[in-house]
């Protein structure tokens, strides 16, 4: 991607994200090579060069500035509903339950990549209404393990191109994340993942508290209780708009032939012999020859139903946003110390992360505290924005394992396979997740990115230890 | 706000003032144990929707762990008790079932 094309993208990227890609789908395969060379090698090159399905391109009636002229010619009456309802059929090659951001990209990746669309995607409530639609939308790779960088770099990469590759405007704005170090040990931990993000091809540094300030004008770096040691800074994290990348998926699997079926909760999973061989929903049996449990969450209810236990327990995490205002931040800056992290949405509200409670819960709603100490924290680092009034507070349900890394896995059940465990930190992960979940879903075997996530690690100690470098802070 | 009644100092604790210690009742493992035992005692956990029995240490009181019956879906409270109990007591059992019918303890 060039400068101009960058410095449009992050203008708000409308312009570059309209335009077609389905003249130049060859053009845009080679932008995604050129800025993800690295993450392609270590992901298998083949799968790249493969075509997608042609049906995305041709099926959908696509956005383009010339359709919004069209459109406004006669008052906005043609546009048509991004994706499709449909009755759910009996059976389906496979079924995903859960349509979040990873499952409905799971869905996609397995029709573009590997040309199966017999698919159904279930979801209990509304597509993207858990927590794709409950994060701060903070997207980075600056992961201290090979197989993290590998899989999170390849998320952000697909970032990059995903409001062309979907034909839909997810408003990726790779503004750049700022990890502050506020403690010694910190400031260690960054370097050290600065020098292995440098082994693995991912492009951070770190920075001095001077630069710090330059780049967040509104922060306060003196202290008196953390004071900002320097920061890990990815200039190629940011953010992206999370229900888009939900909707932008979910018309894209919608125009390939798939279903997404919503209000459709599954109560039981049926299997015969050890093998899978359907699910019991509220809308009746559906039968399938695969099925792929992508709840994040409720992971732990699905597995119950399917007869496995596993490493999982689910939290609640809170996130908060301001009133808008004018702006004042232009990156987003994460105190993992603290456990606060903001950004400054396109709206103008600060959007404003915290840190998990510290018991069960499925309620979708966390202890007060936590917003307290969050906010404490982060108006000692950024002293403007104490009088700031918070307008909306909420809470989501996420799935920790026992090494903050996730699962992406097949089951003691035969034909079933999990893809959970992404604890306070799935959003960034979207398109990489659902790239590795269709390839393990499709082949029953799982490539280079999937391979270390699976749930046989925790048998065998070969943890993917990210506690140190990421914490809480996703 | 999570609130617990400590059942050694009788202090009615607010959460801030207690300190989770994760799923109560689990077996430790000796070392005669199997790997799958061993991973089980480790890291697979009920994680129910539902009734939950919890360890907590009233950190900023007493000191002392003791186990919180609680629901996860509804967030009650259904009653504290020691953590030197090896199930739930009789008491906890018939406060638990009042709210949810037919409710079984698994070891």
């Amino acid at each position: 991607m060039g400068p101009a094309e960058e410095g449009r993208q992050k203008a708000g990227g409308n312009v570059a994200n309209f335009r077609s890609s389905a003249a130049s789908s060859l053009g845009k395969r080679g932008a995604a090579l050129h800025v993800s060379s690295v993450i392609v090698i270590l992901s298998g090159a083949a799968r790249v060069s493969r075509p997608p399905c042609r049906s995305v391109v041709e099926a959908m009636k696509r956005y383009s500035a010339l359709a919004i002229a069209r459109e406004a010619a006669r008052y906005h009456r043609g546009w048509e509903r991004a994706w499709a309802s449909p009755e759910p059929k009996g059976d389906y090659e496979i079924v995903i339950v859960g349509a979040g951001g990873h499952g409905l990209a799971t869905a996609y990746y397995l029709g573009r990549n590997f040309g199966i669309t017999d698919v159904a995607v279930l979801e209990k409530g509304w597509l993207g209404g858990g927590n794709t639609g409950r994060n701060t939308t903070i997207i980075r790779s600056n992961y201290l393990q090979d197989p993290s960088a590998a899989i999170y770099e390849k998320a952000r990469a697909l970032y990059e191109t995903m409001s062309r590759d979907l034909n839909f405007n997810v408003m990726f704005s790779p503004r750049g994340v700022m990890m502050l170090a506020q403690t010694e040990h910190e400031r260690r931990g960054y370097l050290r993942t600065v020098h292995a993000n440098a082994l693995q091809g991912v492009k951070t540094e770190f920075i001095t508290p001077e630069r710090v300030k330059e780049l967040v004008p509104i922060i306060r770096i003196e202290g008196p209780r953390y004071p900002v040691l320097g920061a890990l800074w990815q200039p190629r994290g940011g953010t992206a708009r999370h229900d888009a990348v939900a909707w932008g998926y979910a018309r894209a699997c919608s125009a390939m032939g798939m279903h997404i079926i919503q209000n459709c909760e599954v109560t039981g999973i049926v299997s015969e012999g050890g093998r899978v061989s359907g699910v019991e929903t509220v809308r009746g049996r559906i039968g399938c020859r695969k099925l792929a449990i992508v709840v994040a969450g409720h992971s732990g209810r699905l597995a119950e139903m399917a007869g496995f236990r596993l490493p999982i327990e689910s939290v609640a995490l809170q996130a908060l946003v301001s009133e808008p205002v004018r702006p004042v931040l232009d990156v987003v800056v994460m105190a993992n110390t603290v456990h606060g992290y903001i950004s400054q949405s396109d709206k103008g509200e600060l959007v404003i992360g915290g840190g998990t409670d510290g018991f069960n819960n499925y309620t979708q709603r966390g202890s007060f505290h936590h917003v307290e100490e969050t906010v404490r924290a982060l108006v000692e680092t950024f002293p403007i924005i104490s009088r700031l009034r918070m307008m909306r507070q909420w809470g989501g349900i996420v799935d920790m394992t026992g090494d903050r890394s996730p699962i992406i896995s097949k089951t003691p059940l035969e034909g079933c396979f999990i893809n959970c465990g992404w604890g306070t930190g799935g959003f960034k992960a979207i398109p990489g997740s659902g790239w590795a979940m269709a390839e393990l879903v499709a082949r029953g075997t799982p490539g280079p990115l999937a391979a270390p996530f699976g749930l046989e690690r925790f048998r065998e100690g070969r943890f993917i230890d990210e506690s140190v470098a990421a914490g809480v802070a996703h | 706000m999570l609130i617990l009644e400590c059942p050694f100092c009788g202090i009615m604790a607010d959460e801030t003032e207690l300190a989770p210690g994760g799923e109560a009742h689990v077996r430790r493992v000796g070392p005669e144990g199997s790997d799958e035992a061993f991973e089980a005692y480790l890291f697979m956990r009920r994680n129910p929707c539902g009734v939950h029995f919890e360890l907590w240490r009233h950190a900023h009181g007493c000191g002392r762990w003791f186990i919180a019956a609680r629901n996860t879906l509804t967030l009650e409270v259904y009653g504290t008790y020691p953590a030197q109990t090896d199930r739930p007591p009789a008491a906890i059992v018939r406060a638990i079932r009042r709210r949810v019918p037919g409710w079984e303890w698994q070891p």
